[in-house]
């Protein structure tokens, strides 16, 4: 990898975890409205795995969605104006945290009833498939996700059609307050891909690298027309399941733990190592305050929808 | 014209739309080498190929999920679902992911997507395999709900289905699929989504139906006309959307309505009709608009416990009496 590809990987990580300190303290002060499910810890899994995509690939997630939407190119003016719920938004205001989309850029959308994205997934590679475009479909879900029957049809359906998409699921241990092994029986959930002959691999999430590679070759695997493939990504979220949550299912030290791997302060080492100046690190950071600077002004300078927009987009032909 | 079945007639206008447009795809259970549990789909599979005509396995989360996904990507997929009692397992994709994918993200995607099924009871298969349940779907904003009546009103009103860029629930009735009658050869034969018709003129009671029950509605009209009262018989054709006018224009007339539906009448069709019959043409009513409807139970085997639960011709000639 160039140092360019390098940096510019960094300064995905580093949007993301700005942004989302920023969406952060927009909801504590009431501007962002509903559930908002912060990405923060996990940003080497979606920056890492959309970096070995191509761009006739698509990409489709779960609510927490915000570190998909600008690993895939999402502004962070257009994301954030959809977060206030302004027209400027990627869904003109009428999604919300947890369903960011751009057509344009192959990203299908946050999906917050857990696990459909694994249907639509299906779905979407299917199409590919179906018009020769070369295109596969990276799909992104939860631990708890692969307890839902959607996971098990679309697991096994993509094994029989033979459909180019990556299952990846992000194992951050927890779906909301619950653990993985008090819910799934098999706790090493790439385990689970084998009921149905979908080959796996297992990447660590807290180092952008491996992702990036892992899900380099998962591709491979799919675009030369040997079926789907599983990549089980092992990552920690650091905040709450969603902004409020404060319960106490797991210590301190746990968090701490992970926190002490953080993928992004480990990539800065990489780049570090590999011969980048700290001045040029450090003027990525500031180019991103810029930049979400920028996009806070503009999504408050934003319109709300007009009224009259509850109408539009209902059918396409009424 | 040629006279078909409705099972024919549905394969007809799926084997014209795919010869028409290559983006058209059908999916289900049985749908491929078997032809179609009710024979709809049935010589699908030589003509247009394995790529396009796809059995699946027993998962209806996934056949519609996989078809809105698909629709989303680029294909106009024809999924069915067996029956509408097993479109349950897959409702969650139907009212949350096909009705809503447009509306949520601000209308970037699309959805043509068409669920075609069966409803309807009266073949003894007991209470999970017999409810008519298609206005439940029809309920919610972003789907349109087909349900016809004649071979030709399936053939037009599916090819219309399949051509718009909207998810339509096409729903079926299982009873019906033998039912002939003569059916446009004509291959933009189309019939536009949300225009009910007046299957048969009348101007003492206005009588509305759907489906099958529109069957039951003409024949009790036959049989009042013997004693002089005519009925105006009101095929809504599609629940969603719902095209009232021709029933107010009618009740305008006839200032008295019954309302015929197969599944209960708690929360349903005639509940829906004759509200908004009450709010639109309040002062031209001269009678209770009556209900006519199956026992609120589930729906039992034994043939004449279903016969006296389900609505009947003789129900349809009472209630009419009684608005009189
Ligand atoms: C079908 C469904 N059931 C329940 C919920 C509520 N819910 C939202 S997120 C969540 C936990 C999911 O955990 P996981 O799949 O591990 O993803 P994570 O939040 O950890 O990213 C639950 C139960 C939902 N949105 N959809
Ligand atoms: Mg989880």
């Amino acid at each position: 990898m160039d140092k360019a590809e390098m940096l510019e990987l960094y300064r995905q990580m580093v949007l993301i975890r700005l942004f989302e300190e920023k969406c952060e303290e927009l909801y504590q002060k009431g501007k962002i409205g509903g559930f908002m499910h912060l990405y923060i810890g996990q940003e080497a899994t979606g920056v890492g795995a959309v970096a070995a995509r191509q761009p006739q690939d698509s990409l489709i997630t779960g609510y927490r969605d915000h570190g998909i939407a600008l690993a895939a190119g999402m502004s962070a003016r257009t994301a954030m104006a959809e977060m206030l719920g302004r027209v400027t938004g990627c869904a003109k205001g009428k999604g919300g945290s947890m369903h960011l989309a751009d057509i344009n850029l192959k990203f299908w959308g946050g999906h917050a009833i857990v696990g459909a994205q694994i249907a639509l997934a299906a779905g979407l590679a299917w199409a590919d498939q179906f018009r020769q475009t070369a295109g596969c479909t990276l799909c992104f879900f939860g631990d708890g996700a692969t307890n839902i029957s959607y996971f098990h049809e679309a697991l096994n359906l993509a094994a029989v059609w033979k459909l180019p998409v990556v299952f990846i699921c992000e194992n951050n241990k927890y779906g909301m307050w619950t653990p993985v092994e008090k819910v799934s029986a098999v706790t090493e959930i790439r385990r689970k891909a084998s009921a149905y002959a979908i080959p796996s691999d297992s990447a660590d999430g807290m180092d952008l690298l491996d992702v990036r590679a892992k899900t380099a070759a998962a591709l491979a695997h799919c675009r030369a027309g040997n079926g789907p493939y599983f990549l089980e990504v092992h990552t920690y979220r650091y905040r709450g399941h969603s902004m409020g949550d404060q319960r106490p299912y797991r210590t301190q030290e746990e968090i701490r733990k992970w926190q002490a791997e953080d993928p992004i302060g480990k990539f800065e080492k990489v780049l570090l190592d590999s011969g980048i100046a700290p001045a040029e690190i450090d003027r990525v950071d500031d180019e991103v305050k810029a930049i979400m600077a920028d996009a806070v002004q503009f999504a408050e300078a934003s319109p709300v929808p007009d009224d009259s927009e509850i109408w539009t987009d209902i059918y396409v032909e009424n | 014209m040629a006279v078909l079945t409705i099972a024919k007639s549905i394969a007809q206008a799926i084997a014209e739309e795919m010869e028409r447009d290559p983006s058209v795809v059908v999916l289900g259970e049985e749908v491929a080498a078997a032809g179609g549990t009710y024979g709809a789909t049935s010589g699908l599979l030589d003509r247009f190929g394995e790529a396009r005509v796809k059995d699946t396995p027993i998962s209806e989360g996934i056949i519609v999920g996989a078809a809105v996904g698909a629709a989303m990507n680029g294909l106009r997929p024809v999924a069915e679902i067996m029956g509408i009692n097993f479109a349950f397992l897959a409702m969650d994709m139907i009212v949350n992911h096909a009705a809503k994918v447009h509306s949520m993200f601000g209308g970037q995607f699309r959805c043509p997507l068409v669920v075609r099924t069966t409803s309807g009871g009266g073949r003894q298969l007991g209470a999970t395999h017999s409810q008519t349940v298609e206005h439940l779907f029809a309920h919610f904003p972003g789907l349109k709900v087909v349900c016809p009546s004649t071979p030709a009103d399936a053939k037009g009103l599916l090819k219309a289905a399949i051509r718009t860029d909207d998810p339509v629930m096409f729903v079926e009735q299982a009873t019906m699929y033998s039912l002939r009658g003569e059916v446009p050869d004509d291959k933009d034969f189309l019939i536009p989504i949300g225009k009910s018709d007046v299957k048969r003129r009348g101007r003492h009671v206005t009588v509305v139906a759907y489906s099958n029950m529109v069957e039951i509605s003409l024949k009790a009209a036959t049989e009042l006309a013997k004693d002089g009262i005519e009925c105006e018989v009101i095929d809504l054709r599609s629940l969603r959307p719902l095209d009232l006018d021709p029933v107010f224009e009618s009740f305008k007339q006839t200032n008295r309505a019954v309302v015929v539906e197969e599944s209960w009448p708690t929360y349903g069709v005639g509940a829906e009709v004759a509200t908004r019959l009450y709010e639109e043409c309040f002062d031209y009513v001269d009678a209770p608009i009556q209900r006519v409807a199956q026992k609120e139970v589930p729906l039992p085997y034994a043939a004449n416990l279903e016969r006296a639960a389900l609505p009947q011709v003789a129900d349809v000639v009472r209630a009419v009496k009684a608005v009189l």
